[in-house]
């Protein structure tokens, strides 16, 4: 079967002859149903990893292939309609209701109204939303929390292969983040779909992937299963691991 | 003679000159949003326009008014005796407080929003459109308001190149050395200005957007 998201050689230098290189020489892939966490500090690359992804940035070599198509074939716009993306500031916009900014991606791409409808409702549900309650609402009438499920239900709507989540979760208070984190644990098995999740919490990374990639100065300096990981004696990721057990 | 006596002599003649006032200011402002949005827009996808444009437009903004219309006069086409040349002029002064106000309003938005809009796929043309006006509205309508409510001033003064409007009275007042005479223009002008002043505001309040 075809990965959901396949990255080979992925670098990102700054434009100039002395441009700093942000991202360098960056493999993986993630199949269906699979999380990789990109585990780092900040300024190590996750974000701008993401970025190379949908395109937001070009990438200076390398190839991204999402489900199998070269993410470089297609427009930016028809590529990220493929890619649901969440990020911690969540960006709903404030002027949308709840339901138009969950049906903005089927709305770009044109879906018959009733059909958007329907999957609105759908996607609330699944997010633990009460389509009723919440559909007509605007985002500033929101908890944090409820926001970022509606950010996540976003993502979703146009049932797109391939997830990119940035730090979806580090702005919510610890009892909050806490209680998404689980559900999304939940989420994650039934979607069936390729997710990247970058954060820089050890602990949200352990519970939430089925494989971490821990990035250090714009490398990708270890990547396994979180058990690898636990085990691993490279002194990046017994720097996140000791910070941990400190905690 | 005191006002009312004044406007119950003269009735059809000041209903002409609000009128051509009006004129004025709504043609005049009508223009400047025509191209000042426009532009306001391209400077925040040229921003290295930003500064020369904005810069132009407030060396306009400095040049007295009064110099300005004659400096007009003599030019081709845009110049001349008449309301033609006083639109140009007015149109000159509206021009910056709307496109440095629409520059600012769409500046304005958060970028978690424009990069949330662009990473779920907006062309640049629909996160214009369903994003950044509609959040900058508010802020655009302030220079609109501003630009207006300048332009029933400045309007004033293109009386003195026989573009007509309530200018026409202050003038000759002014020469005649007549009180009434001015106040029948200035009162009139000064109502207008509240009331636009008003009414956009009202349009500002009631369409722009805010977490309310």
């Amino acid at each position: 079967m075809t990965p959901a998201l396949e990255v080979v050689g992925l670098t990102y230098a700054l434009p100039g002859p002395r441009g700093r290189t942000l991202v360098a020489d960056v493999s993986f892939t993630v199949g269906a149903g699979e999380t990789l966490v990109l585990l780092g500090r900040s300024g190590s690359g996750k974000t701008t990893t993401l970025k190379l992804i949908n395109r937001l940035l070009e990438p200076t070599r390398g190839e991204v292939r999402v489900a199998g198509r070269p993410a470089a074939d297609e427009p930016p716009t028809r590529l990220r309609r493929r890619i649901g993306y969440v990020i911690q500031e969540v960006g709903l916009f404030p002027h949308f209701t709840v339901a138009r900014n969950v049906g903005l991606v089927p709305e770009l791409e044109g879906w018959p109204r009733a059909r958007i409808a329907a999957r609105v409702r759908e996607l609330l549900a699944l997010v633990g939303l009460d389509p009723d309650e919440f559909a007509p609402r605007y985002p500033h009438q929101l908890s944090g929390g409820q926001r970022q499920r509606v950010g996540v239900a976003r993502a979703l709507a146009a049932d797109p292969p391939l997830l990119l989540l940035d730090e979806p979760f580090g702005a919510l208070d610890p009892v909050t983040r806490a209680e998404l984190q689980r559900e999304f644990r939940a989420l994650e098995g039934r979607l069936g779909k390729g997710i990247v999740f970058v954060t820089h919490d050890v602990r949200e990374g352990l519970l939430l992937g089925t494989r971490i990639g821990l990035m250090h100065g714009g490398r990708l300096v270890f990547l396994g299963t979180p058990q690898q990981f636990r085990e691993s004696d490279r002194p990046e990721c017994r720097e996140f691991l000791d910070a941990m057990a400190a905690a | 003679m005191n006002l009312a006596a004044f406007y119950a002599r003269n009735g059809r003649e000041v209903l002409g000159l609000v009128g051509q006032h009006l004129y004025l200011v709504a043609v005049s402002t009508a223009v400047a949003i025509l191209i000042g949005v426009p532009l306001g827009v391209l400077l925040t996808r040229r921003p290295a326009w930003r500064g020369p444009v904005l810069g132009i437009a407030n060396v306009f903004q400095t040049i007295p008014s009064l110099a300005l219309f004659g400096f007009l006069i003599p030019l081709p086409f845009i110049g001349g005796i008449g309301a033609r040349t006083a639109l140009v002029a007015l149109v000159v002064y509206a021009l910056l407080p709307i496109v440095r106000n629409t520059y600012a309003g769409i500046a304005g938005v958060d970028p978690a929003i424009r990069d949330a809009g662009r990473g779920m796929g907006m062309t640049d043309w629909q996160l214009l459109v369903l994003v950044e006006l509609p959040l900058g509205l508010g802020v655009i309508l302030a220079g609109v308001r501003v630009a207006t409510v300048v332009a029933v001033g400045t309007a004033t003064i293109a009386a003195a190149i026989g573009a007509g409007g309530l200018g026409v009275y202050i003038f000759r007042g002014v020469a005649t050395v007549n009180d009434t005479l001015i106040l029948a223009g200035a009162l009139p002008a000064a109502l207008i200005a509240l009331a636009a002043d008003g009414l956009l505001g009202w349009a500002e309040r009631r369409l722009a957007w805010r977490a309310r």
